[in-house]
Order: C-alpha cells, then sequence, then structure tokens
C-alpha cells in the first residue's frame, strides 16, 4: 500500500521514453499535465480533457491510453512513452511519421501525437490489418483538418511496406 | 478540468481495499481503469475525499472459466477480456458487444467490473451481464455475497452495491449450445453513448431481448417461439413498455421506432 496525501507534492519517478525521470505532484495532477509541466514532454496535447479527443494519448506500458484519464501517481514506476520516442538519432523520422508526411495525414498537427501513438501499438498489434479496423481505431481520436483519409492511407501504407521489408529479409 | 484535491491511496491487494473501505465508506471512491471515473473527475460531476486504486491488486488481475461461466475480476482490463481468442466462443455477445464500447484506447484501461459498477443505463456491458443473467460478486471486509445482475442494476449509476464494498468480480455465463446471440446499437457516432443498444439471444425454446439506453437500467424481455406478425406486436408493445422520453441526442419517438426495427433486425438475422 502507498498514500499520498492531497495539497502536498510528492516526488515521482517513472520511466519516460527509455530514461528514469523524476518529477513532483499532488495526487490530483492528471498524467497529461505532469509530462507536459514537470517533465518537458510537451509533445502530449491536450485537448478535452475527458477522454473523447485522443490528443493526449501516450503508451503506458506499451498500452495506448489517454494521458488526462490517468493521474500522476497512478503512472508512478510505469514506462511512458510520448511522440518524442517515436524519431530517430538527430531527429530522423520514424516510417510511421514518414508516412504522415508523404501522405499528407496532418496539417494543423495538434491531434497528430495522439495519433501516432495509438497507431504504433495498433501495427505492433495488428501487423496487416484492415481498412476498417484502421478506421475503428482512429474512431478514438478526433482531427478537424485532414478528413481522416489521409491519416487511413499512411497507416496501411506503413503497414505494407513493413510486410514487404519483411518478405525480403 | 482538473479533479479537486484528494487523498490517494493505491491498494496491492483486493484485502488492502476493503479494510480501507470499511475505514472510508462514503469517502473514498474506488479506481480501477478510471475511464468512467476520471472524466466526472475532472468535470467535477464527481468529488471525493479518498481515491482507492485497485489497478495494481494481483489478486483482482484474474480472469478464468470455471463452472459454465466467464469470471472476471475487478483489475481486468475491457481490452484483455476483448482480445482472449477463445472469447468468441465462450460468451459470444460480448465479443459482439466490445467493439460498440468506447474506444480501443479507454478499452485498453477501462476495466469490465468498473463498466458494470458505474451502471450507466446506455452501457453495453451492464447489459450484456443482464441478459446473459450474470452475477456479481460483491466483497466488502467481513462479507462476500453474489447477486444477480436483475438485483444489482438498481437504475441510472445506481446499483446495490454499499459503500463498503467492492465489485470484486462479475461472472458471464457461457454460451449455452443451441442460443444463437447477437448484439446491435445505435449512437451518433463510433463508440459515443448508445441511444439504443441491443441484445437479443434466440433458442429453439424462447426469444430474449435486452435493451440498453431508454429505461434507467438494462431491460430483459423474454417470449416463446413468435410467429412474425406477433413479433410486431410484441416488439412494439416492448417498444412503449421501456418508457422512452425526449433527450438532447434522440426523442422518444426514435428511441421506439429503433427498438422496432433493430429488434426485428437482430432477431430475423438469429432464426435464419
Amino acid at each position: 500500500m502507498k498514500r499520498f496525501t492531497r495539497g502536498v507534492r510528492h516526488r515521482i519517478e517513472l520511466t519516460l521514453n527509455g530514461l528514469k525521470r523524476t518529477g513532483h505532484c499532488e495526487p490530483r495532477m492528471l498524467l497529461s499535465d505532469f509530462l507536459r509541466q514537470e517533465l518537458g514532454a510537451t509533445g502530449v496535447h491536450i485537448g478535452c480533457e475527458h477522454g473523447v479527443c485522443g490528443a493526449c494519448t501516450v503508451r503506458i506500458n506499451g498500452i495506448a491510453q489517454r494521458s488526462c484519464l490517468s493521474l500522476a501517481v497512478v503512472a508512478e514506476g510505469q514506462d511512458v512513452r510520448t511522440v518524442e520516442s517515436l524519431a530517430g538519432a538527430e531527429g530522423s523520422l520514424s516510417d510511421l511519421q514518414t508516412a504522415f508526411r508523404r501522405h499528407h495525414a496532418l496539417q494543423c498537427g495538434f491531434c497528430t501525437a495522439g495519433i501516432l501513438m495509438s497507431a504504433s501499438e495498433f501495427l505492433e498489434r495488428w501487423p496487416e490489418p484492415t481498412e476498417r479496423q484502421v478506421r475503428e481505431m482512429l474512431s478514438g481520436h478526433l482531427c478537424r483538418c485532414t478528413g481522416y483519409t489521409p491519416i487511413v492511407a499512411a497507416i496501411l501504407a506503413v503497414a505494407a511496406e513493413r510486410r514487404k521489408q519483411q518478405l525480403e529479409r | 478540468m482538473k479533479p479537486a484535491a484528494f487523498d490517494y491511496i493505491r491498494c496491492d491487494s483486493a484485502d488492502e481495499a476493503v479494510a480501507l473501505l470499511a475505514e472510508y465508506g462514503d469517502d473514498a471512491r474506488v479506481l480501477a481503469g478510471g475511464q468512467s471515473l476520471m472524466p466526472m473527475l475532472n468535470m467535477r460531476v464527481a468529488q471525493t475525499k479518498m481515491l482507492l486504486d485497485i489497478s495494481r491488486a494481483a489478486d483482482l488481475a484474474v480472469t478464468r472459466v470455471a463452472d459454465g461461466v466467464l469470471s472476471v475480476r475487478a483489475a481486468v482490463t475491457q481490452a484483455a477480456v476483448e482480445w482472449r481468442p477463445t472469447l468468441v466462443d465462450e460468451v459470444p455477445l460480448l465479443a459482439q458487444a466490445f467493439p460498440h464500447l468506447g474506444h480501443v484506447q479507454t478499452r485498453n484501461r477501462g476495466t469490465v467490473c468498473g463498466s458494470i459498477a458505474h451502471a450507466d443505463p446506455s452501457a453495453e456491458l451492464p447489459l450484456c451481464l443482464a441478459m446473459l443473467g450474470g452475477e456479481v460478486v460483491l466483497r466488502s471486509r467481513t462479507d462476500r455475497r453474489t447477486l444477480p445482475a436483475e438485483q444489482f442494476f438498481r437504475g441510472a449509476l445506481s446499483t446495490a452495491r454499499q459503500p463498503a464494498e467492492i465489485v470484486e468480480e462479475v461472472r458471464f455465463p457461457l454460451a449455452r449450445g443451441g442460443e444463437r446471440y447477437a448484439y446491435a446499437e445505435v449512437a451518433m457516432r463510433h463508440g459515443d453513448f448508445a441511444i439504443v443498444g441491443l441484445a437479443a439471444a434466440v433458442s429453439a425454446a424462447e426469444i430474449r431481448i435486452g435493451v440498453g439506453g431508454v429505461a434507467d437500467r438494462p431491460w430483459i424481455q423474454r417470449w416463446p417461439r413468435l410467429a412474425n406478425d406477433e413479433l410486431d406486436a410484441a416488439l412494439n408493445q416492448l417498444a412503449w413498455d421501456l418508457g422512452a422520453r425526449d433527450d438532447l441526442h434522440a426523442s422518444g419517438a426514435y428511441r421506439r421506432h429503433l427498438v422496432r426495427t433493430l429488434g426485428r433486425k437482430l432477431i430475423e438475422e438469429l432464426r435464419r
């Protein structure tokens, strides 16, 4: 059992994008705010703060979920990955990010960070998704720019490309 | 959109959780996946002095199939049940209902027992549990009792759970041979709260239909096998019995229409 008292800023440690990080929070601090304000992971975007828009989606222990519907204290000791984890050394884009750019799957980019985190988990779980499966996964995200079609195309293209590379290996 | 202040305790076991609930009762809220409770805390529709987190209680992270039921304990996520490769044979109604339940990202975190305990009238899991004649296991520090779903759900967001109890486990009866199941719903957008959710089960002996989103709790209706014209009349009577009301999302008349048309479609599919 572990207790955190209200009104007191507690020291919390978690793993963010592979590095052990610490910050301070009251029990009521949302994980999304903790990641942005305490740890500087401003790739976590905050839209609705009640789980509808999907912009704040991160991966906790590998699983894509809303950081606005979790607390920093809940995530103590867990492995958290944000959009900052996707790019490689010196800012080289991942295949998923490259496909989003190529397919014009973003305009303003606000929703993109969350969608990338959902899509990265989704493609690990379903390496050969159907368009319907992609659209169902995307139903957990709101995008007001693209009309979703280019996002679907980008995700399907990554799946096809990864499959091709695996066959050639 | 930030929760008001509370104390937070992370419980390592169900024993710890019920001991704390015995102490704090109504002043505490149980946090499992938080996909209903956290939005309510964020919007301050709900406030609590104490949040008891049971999501890491190892003895509550158990799913098993035994004695004719799929039992799911309180820390098991919806996704963990949805992705059981055997679910479609074990509880086919659940396998059909899960895709309608929120979104992948919320099912990844939200728990089965949490949705049952929350008892939203339009929620899929309470409807499925009531439809299948499932049970809810309630546990306090000193006692454990098992209630049939129909006695557990008392009204909108209202259940038979007492302040010192946790919903420890829910039990979904396994598919019965010779019975076929179907689920359908209409919502404004995929994953939104259902305007009407419908579950149907058809066997040689009877037709059962369950309706969510209209009355203040899941409504289950049983009929013997009906001829086609009798079915229309029975569905119409059911549509009126539910007492549908107008709200922001849909009129009562539209809800009655959905009960009649979706009900007929589901039952006809199952009879084929």
